[in-house]
């Protein structure tokens, strides 16, 4: 049997092959090194599941893992309610391309960009004219701020298949305003509401840069990550990151399930 | 039948959007219990008007009286008007049945009667069975009598339809106009019904409004439209007509339209007649229908309702194309004047029987010409 040399179909699948391999075969050997009795990543002395034990026992890790999801879940709920609020409001009032580009922006520029802003900010008016300290409260702000961006631009993408008038129905049909949002516009958005929330919180729970600069002496998980391996890599960074990986690679597909599903 | 109430008062509404003029100082009443249509191109102010009604749009000008009430500020849930919309606009993400109980509830009527007044809905759709679908699982027409049963179960005084066949199949559609139309009759409630489609208006209407440019031109029933348009607009629109223009010329009771080419001889009493001043521009509309050709050899079709040749205005021409359209003919004739006119003649008549090249003498009966200001 021949075979095309040039068929596009063999071309390509070997492409993503070896693209996913890219991709994955480095968190493949952590995962793998995670479950290594000896710890060492040059020696294979058995499997082992005394490195999760190690971290589940160790407080410091434990404290800035509830850190994190504290600051996840409260900014993840802040953020989405003003996302979407936003996205109603620039889907439904403006079509001004400059106005949808500065609600990107916090989103998209480099982080230590923001990081160093948002620091000098709560320098300014919160620890200079308040006498405030920086700590959680800071880092939910400051996540709040990026989050804001990447659920509206999601919610967005729900909205723009929205038909207007079936919220004009529901008025017609003897709804007021309060009663159409809450019975028609929120069940019909709410998988892609549900959708940004699961990125945003997976954003927070992962975000290094901001939260380093915000946190004053608070210590979240990444910033744990950062101190542990700044003496060495310990091999229950090995454990900690298969978590990690595990847990964000659920949401986004959660995410995309959400926000794939057309009623 | 008993003259029917006034229900509607539009009084010089105006609905500006930016520069845009779509609803220009417009006047209208419509009925208690009429099927009554606003006909026009898009972008007329037909649909705006509609949304004027419901509460969806407010006016810059004029006021809207429904039984004597204005609505100008009035909620659109407070409006005793219910909408049919064009996209139907169901909510996706509820059953047939609570689609059509959301407006009940909203009223706060009792479960019980949910139950029944629902269940009487689908079955004036005939969609009984229908309850517990969802939008989805449901064909084009389907989710349309669906729509219609959630604006009607509401017992509203008047209903508004926004192109309610629009997208439908055309057999569909045809079936769904006599369907409308005895709907209406069964509840006595008010239908409003906007469309562009004029064959819909002609075939579901009691009155119809024709609309351009944001302003009513003509408020007829749909024969009075079809036999005595007011302008040119009115004419092209609604059916299909021959349009000879020229200046209006005045003799006593006499008058002449002149065009470039030839004069035609104006009806002494054509309703046209009183608006119009001597020198003015003017049309004569002649539906096709009343439009004879015959051979040139027979100067006179034999069988002509008027066989005086006094009576007639005439121009020779060539047939250009038939057009076999069933039960009728059509004729394409080319005029001298190089103008175009079409005549329909039934099959079976004489003169159905003309081909391309024929040379022919067309003739209206002078009562047959509609004068119209030519705008």
């Amino acid at each position: 049997m021949r075979i095309s040399f040039l068929d596009p179909g063999r071309w390509l699948g070997a492409h993503l092959g070896l693209v996913l391999l890219f991709l994955y075969l480095p968190i493949a050997v952590l995962i793998v090194l995670s479950f290594n009795d000896s710890g060492l990543p040059t020696t294979w002395t058995g499997f082992s599941t005394r490195w999760y034990e190690a971290v589940l026992t160790d407080d410091k890790i434990l404290g800035s893992a509830v850190n994190t999801i504290i600051i996840g879940a409260i900014s993840t709920i802040i953020a989405t309610a003003i996302g979407t609020l936003l996205a109603l409001g620039l889907e439904r009032l403006t079509n001004n391309a400059l106005l949808d580009g500065l609600v990107f922006v916090p989103g998209i520029i480099p982080d230590i960009v923001l990081a160093i802003a948002l620091l000098s900010f709560y320098n300014l008016v919160f620890t200079g004219m308040l006498g405030l300290k920086l700590g959680l409260w800071s880092v939910i702000v400051a996540h709040v701020v990026f989050n804001i961006t990447f659920v509206t631009a999601i919610v967005r993408t729900r909205l723009r298949h929205f038909d207007i008038s079936i919220e004009e129905a529901s008025l017609d049909l003897g709804a007021n305003e309060i009663t159409t949002f809450r019975r028609i516009t929120l069940p019909i958005i709410l998988p892609g509401v549900i959708a940004a929330a699961l990125v945003a919180f997976t954003l927070s729970v992962d975000e290094f840069v901001v939260a380093f600069f915000t946190a004053g002496t608070t210590i979240t998980f990444p910033i744990q990550v950062y101190s542990m391996i700044r003496f060495g890599g310990t091999p229950e960074i090995n454990a900690i990151a298969t978590v990690v990986v595990f847990v964000s690679f659920v949401l986004i597909l959660a995410s995309q399930r959400l926000n794939r599903e057309q009623v | 039948m008993e003259p029917q109430r006034e229900l509607i008062r539009i009084e010089g509404v105006t609905k500006r959007f930016g520069h845009i003029v779509a609803v220009d100082e417009v006047n209208a009443t419509i009925r208690e219990n009429e099927f009554f249509a606003l006909l026009g191109p898009s972008g007329c102010g037909k649909t705006t008007l509609m949304r004027l009604l419901a509460g969806f749009e407010t006016p810059d000008a004029g006021r809207l009286l429904l039984d004597g009430r204005d609505l100008v500020g009035v909620r659109p849930y407070r409006r005793p008007l219910n909408m049919m919309f064009q996209s139907y606009a169901l909510f996706p993400h509820m059953t047939v049945y609570d689609n059509i109980a959301y407006g009940l509830r909203q009223e706060r009527v009792g479960r019980g009667e949910i139950e029944r007044r629902v269940a009487d809905a689908l079955a004036l759709v005939q969609l009984t069975g229908f309850g517990r679908r969802r939008p989805h699982q449901l064909s084009g027409g389907e989710r349309q009598r669906v729509a219609l049963a959630r604006a009607l179960v509401k017992r509203p005084k008047v209903l508004l339809l926004d192109e309610p066949l629009a997208a439908l199949d055309r057999k569909l559609r045809v079936e769904m106009q006599l369907e409308l139309k005895r709907l209406q009759d069964t509840v006595g409630i008010t239908f409003l019904i906007v469309t562009h489609d004029q064959e819909e208006a002609l075939v579901m209407a009691d009155r119809i409004a024709v609309m351009d440019r944001g302003r009513i031109l003509q408020v007829a029933t749909p024969d009075e439209l079809y036999e005595a348009p007011n302008s040119r607009f009115v004419a092209s629109f609604i059916g299909e007509s021959n349009i000879f223009t020229g200046r209006l010329s005045i003799a006593g009771d006499a008058a002449t339209l002149v065009g470039e080419r030839a004069t035609w001889s104006v009806a002494p009493g054509a309703p046209g007649r009183a608006g119009l001043v001597d020198g003015a521009s003017a049309a004569i509309v002649v539906r096709p229908e009343r439009l004879h050709v015959a051979r040139l050899e027979s100067a006179l079709p034999v069988d002509h309702p008027t066989m005086d040749a006094g009576a007639l205005n005439r121009v020779d021409g060539v047939v250009r194309d038939v057009v076999y359209l069933g039960s009728t003919r059509k004729y394409v004739v080319e005029l001298s004047d190089g103008s175009r006119a079409l005549s329909r003649v039934q099959v079976g008549q004489r003169g159905d029987d003309l081909t391309p090249g024929t040379r022919v003498s067309t003739t209206w009966a002078i009562k047959h010409g509609v004068l119209v200001p030519d705008a």
